[in-house]
């Protein structure tokens, strides 16, 4: 029996990314990174700055992203989100761009705690990609 | 009847003017393709969050608490609405197809004695809106840098939508704009974002959702994201809708300007025709009485 499933990967342009031989997710879930595997229960989540990985027979792929939900049902692994990057199409200069927006957004003093929190994510993860 | 040369002048000039529809035309339709596109592809994403908030909204515990966005604010007094439109002119009744369906839909809630504030996307709907409705448009945004519709231009509309929101500045908000179904057809629809409406679509799936962390959570952090999902959408199939109408306006007044030409080459060529006539009578009896 095999043990692969479908995941989809949309940003609101297009569609992004649409695999079906993945036999594992990590996710970057709001509470903590998240494996998902074939036959994990339906969950609905959402993610905060980090790395998806995904691992499949075809080679493995990093992804970096913002902000978005993953839902998983029935073996289909969706996820939403709004800026994604393929790390192997991202070079220095770009990483050093979202760092330093990430940066100037940790340091403003009239966010939230919650948009802090997650700027200050953005800047960790950033760091260390380099 | 118009001399020989006015008439030579007109055939020249409509035949230019044709030269530019036509010229328009094909734009239109070189963008049509690229609008309806990025349309098509736009479609799963808001469909998908249309189905992650429809399985929420189903599992969530406690409706009484569910989050504003979802339920409303529990009156039905302010209306905001968003009329999104070209930047552009030349296209056909785009423009004036969204303003009479938004038109008719203000009168209704003025007629109900409800207050009305009104967004305008795209500065042509503004030019014809504020003439009547001036002192009830709280704002007018207009993209003409952006070529393509993007998500951060929509995003930039949704935020200010919530924030007016939140503000507690209106009740309900719909948005108007141009559903594109195909070239010759668009068909102008109103939607509204908030509170949402998700009547008549039951849930088929019985299967229950893990959530992490818990739905009222996920769901007050989903609940902006669709708004400007939504606006997204209404974007990308407004930009379709506005080079399918402007590339059959622009086919038809192509067309129209050939009819045109043909005719006044035949007033040309007749009147042509009687001033030889009227010569050549002259000389026969001029010959004639010698």
């Amino acid at each position: 029996m095999s043990d692969e499933f479908k995941v989809e990967i949309v940003n609101p342009e297009k569609s992004f990314l649409i695999k079906d031989d993945v036999s594992e997710v990590v996710v970057p879930a709001f509470e903590g990174e998240m494996g998902i595997l074939k036959d994990h229960i339906s969950i609905i989540s959402f993610l905060k700055p980090g790395i998806i990985k995904i691992l499949s027979k075809s080679g493995d792929e990093n992804y970096y992203v913002e902000d978005g939900i993953v839902e998983f049902k029935n073996n289909n692994l969706s996820i939403l989100t709004s800026t994604i990057f393929n790390l192997s199409d991202m070079d220095k200069s770009k990483q050093q761009d979202l760092l330093k927006q990430a940066e100037e957004e940790a340091n403003k003093t009239d966010i939230n705690d919650q948009s802090k929190y997650l700027a200050d994510q953005k800047v960790e993860v950033l760091k260390t990609l380099n | 009847m118009a001399s020989l040369d006015d008439l030579k002048k007109r055939i020249a000039s409509v035949k230019s003017t044709q030269k530019i529809t036509k010229a328009m035309k094909m734009v239109a339709a070189a963008k049509l393709r690229r609008a309806q596109e990025s349309a098509e592809k736009g479609r799963p994403y808001s469909e998908k969050m249309n189905n992650v908030i429809l399985n929420l909204s189903n599992g969530i515990s406690d409706k009484e608490n569910a989050p504003k966005l979802l339920s409303g604010t529990g009156q039905e007094k302010t209306y905001l609405c968003v009329v999104m439109t070209s930047d552009r002119g030349l296209c056909g009744g785009f423009n004036s197809n969204i303003i009479k369906k938004a038109k008719s839909y203000f009168a209704k809630i003025l007629d109900e004695g409800k207050e009305l504030k009104i967004i305008t996307v795209g500065s042509k709907g503004n030019d014809q809106l504020k003439r009547v409705y001036g002192d009830k448009i709280l704002e007018n945004i207009s993209f003409k840098e952006s070529k393509n519709a993007n998500y951060f231009d929509a995003d930039k509309v949704g935020k200010m939508v919530i924030e007016k929101f939140e503000a507690g500045e209106f009740d309900v908000c719909t948005i108007f704009y141009n559903q594109f179904k195909n070239v010759i057809t668009q068909i102008p629809q109103s939607q509204q974002i908030i509170p949402l409406n998700n009547e008549g679509e039951e849930n088929s799936s019985e299967e229950s959702y893990e959530f992490e962390p818990d739905e009222d959570e996920i769901l007050s952090n989903l609940l902006p994201k669709n708004i400007s999902t939504q606006i997204f959408k209404a974007m990308l199939e407004n930009s379709a809708s506005e080079q399918g109408s402007r590339m059959s306006a622009m086919d038809n007044a192509t067309r129209n300007a050939g009819e045109m030409v043909d005719k006044l080459t035949i007033e040309y060529n007749r009147s042509r025709q009687a001033a030889i006539t009227k010569e050549l009578i002259e000389i026969i009896s001029g010959a004639e009485s010698l």
